[in-house]
């Protein structure tokens, strides 16, 4: 057994050690700090002597440190402590209930006492099983950064109080969104990092896509799951076609979708059909746009009067600048740059989306296909002044450069 | 994420064990996919029809020539896969120690390549 077995082991039974142990101490961190002390000890002796079940080991050596560390602190404060903590204990662990306890682990992760930072680096840790050195890796910080969200995350919700259990049902729903949001928010940072050289982290990607296909295992019934599984799946589709081997990045219009996976797009395509049962949410609505592109043989093949009216219904559903841009793109396409330079224009007006680079990027694009060559070159070079992703940034430059 | 196919391949006498049971093997096969698929690493799983109903297409020759299956000499039958979308190749192979698979049963764990690692040709 190598230091890679043992990973390998850590990461299929990791959120279920983690879930279960807190089922059964009622402490978030205490089965965090048990489950992570079990791995340090298997680094070391399973080299030596290879468990015939390294599941069922990691488990029971999580359990003694769980005990151990129970009875320590019992001792520091009182017997009758210790007594209580021992009932709490000795319950055996319910296989019936450890789906639940993936579950309510997600929910715990994602909750709102929680800083978002917190929340990602939780759920990395906790529900994904990535060792702080890879979340370091992953959000381009420092590991002493990462260790100290999560050790404040963990104190975060023991001094909250957040109980150990699913939110009851008439909650869940709306803290479902903070479980699909997080989720999103480690898929986006893995589809375009907002920063570093390198427009692409699949492994991030990738990892935030198998949590959605658990969650949606766990949560069959709830549309949004699927729509953001979806969203995630016809997005990551596209991968292969938006670096050139260089790195540097391919645009839509550019893109051989020939490399597009199309195994993916179909697992994006199914979860898509199990989204709009009752109508699309925002993540199955943007999922349905990405399904747009994905049937289209080009960009001028692209239904793009469909995209448009799927960005007017994202729009009511779940308004934002980010939308009413992305809105403005679709529009060009559709009805030609001058209609949309109108809705990009009111969003300038109102300083919807102060300091972005996008606004001024769109805004570059159309004045270009205007003719209006100088005022969308100066657009195009404040763009890359305010995009801190050095990819697109010399895009935009290259951009800026044939305007001239 | 890296994506590894899991190749079953029994022997007459594994697949016979198996079949010999078929309701607790179905059971048990039912529960290994629906494990993986709580995991989030599952994102296909077929089995196999006989091989007896299966054919050959031979190219030794100038023309393809088909005959019916079985495989000649071929030992192991490919009785079905799973295909995984895992973080390494340990985590297929731990995976892979998991299947329910009858005595003498072996599991090939081949890794898929991504697009981006098939040379390309001029596009």
């Amino acid at each position: 057994m190598s230091t890679a077995d043992v990973e390998a082991v850590w990461r299929i039974e990791s959120a279920r050690i983690v879930a279960a142990l807190t089922r059964f101490t009622g402490d978030f961190g205490l089965a965090e700090d048990a489950a992570q002390e079990a791995v340090a000890e298997a680094l070391t002796s399973w080299p030596l002597a290879p468990p015939a079940n390294p599941a069922g080991w990691l488990m029971a050596t999580a359990r003694r440190r769980a005990i151990d560390a129970i009875r320590r602190r019992a001792a520091l404060q009182d017997r009758y402590a210790l007594l209580a903590a021992d009932v709490a204990v000795d319950e055996d662990i319910d296989p019936d209930k450890i789906d639940d306890d993936v579950l309510a682990l997600m929910f715990v992760s994602c909750h709102p006492v929680l800083s978002p930072e917190a929340r990602v680096a939780l759920t990395l840790r906790v529900v994904g099983g990535l060792s702080s050195g890879e979340i370091a890796r992953a959000f381009l910080v420092p590991v002493p950064t990462v260790q100290a969200r999560i050790t404040r995350g963990k104190k975060t919700i023991a001094a909250a109080g957040v109980p150990f259990e699913l939110p009851p049902a008439a909650e869940r729903r709306e803290r479902l969104g903070d479980v699909l949001s997080v989720l999103y928010v480690i898929f986006t940072e893995g589809s375009t990092a907002t920063s570093g050289d390198r427009l692409l982290r699949p492994d991030l990607a990738y990892e935030a896509i198998r949590l959605a296909r658990t969650l949606a295992a766990l949560q069959p019934d709830e549309p949004e799951v699927h729509g953001l599984l979806a969203l995630c799946e016809l997005t990551a589709a596209r991968f292969p076609a938006r670096t050139a081997p260089d790195g540097s990045p391919v645009l839509l219009d550019e893109q051989d979708r020939r490399l597009w996976d199309f195994l993916a797009i179909r697992r994006g395509l199914a979860a898509l059909a199990k989204a709009s049962a009752r109508g699309l949410g925002p993540y199955g609505l943007q999922a349905a746009i990405a399904a747009t592109h994905a049937a289209a043989p080009s960009v001028e093949a692209t239904d793009w009067d469909r995209i448009v009216v799927l960005y007017e219904a994202l729009g009511r559903v779940a308004p934002s600048p980010v939308v009413e841009l992305n809105r403005a793109v679709a529009v060009a396409m559709a009805s030609g740059p001058a209609q949309a330079l109108a809705i990009v224009d009111e969003l300038i007006a109102l300083d919807r989306l102060p300091g972005s680079h996008l606004v001024p990027t769109v805004r570059g694009e159309l004045l270009a296909r205007l003719g209006r060559r100088p005022e969308a070159r100066a657009e195009l070079e404040l763009a890359a002044r305010l995009c801190a992703n050095q990819r697109e940034r010399s895009v935009l430059l290259r951009k800026a450069a044939a305007l001239s | 994420m890296p994506k590894y196919l899991l190749i079953m391949r029994g022997t007459d006498e594994s697949n016979a064990a198996m079949m010999a049971d078929i309701d607790e093997m179905m059971a048990t096969t039912r529960q290994f996919i629906e494990e993986m698929v709580k995991a989030g690493v599952l994102l296909a799983a077929e089995g196999l029809d006989d091989p007896s109903q299966g054919v050959v297409v031979d190219f030794s020759g100038e023309a393809p020539v088909v005959t019916d299956g079985p495989y000649g000499e071929t030992k192991e039958l490919f009785g079905g896969f799973f295909l995984l979308d895992v973080a390494s190749k340990q985590e297929a192979v731990e995976w892979a120690k998991r299947v329910p698979a009858a005595r003498g049963a072996k599991i090939e764990v081949r890794r898929v390549p991504g697009s981006d690692e098939v040379p390309q040709a001029d596009r």
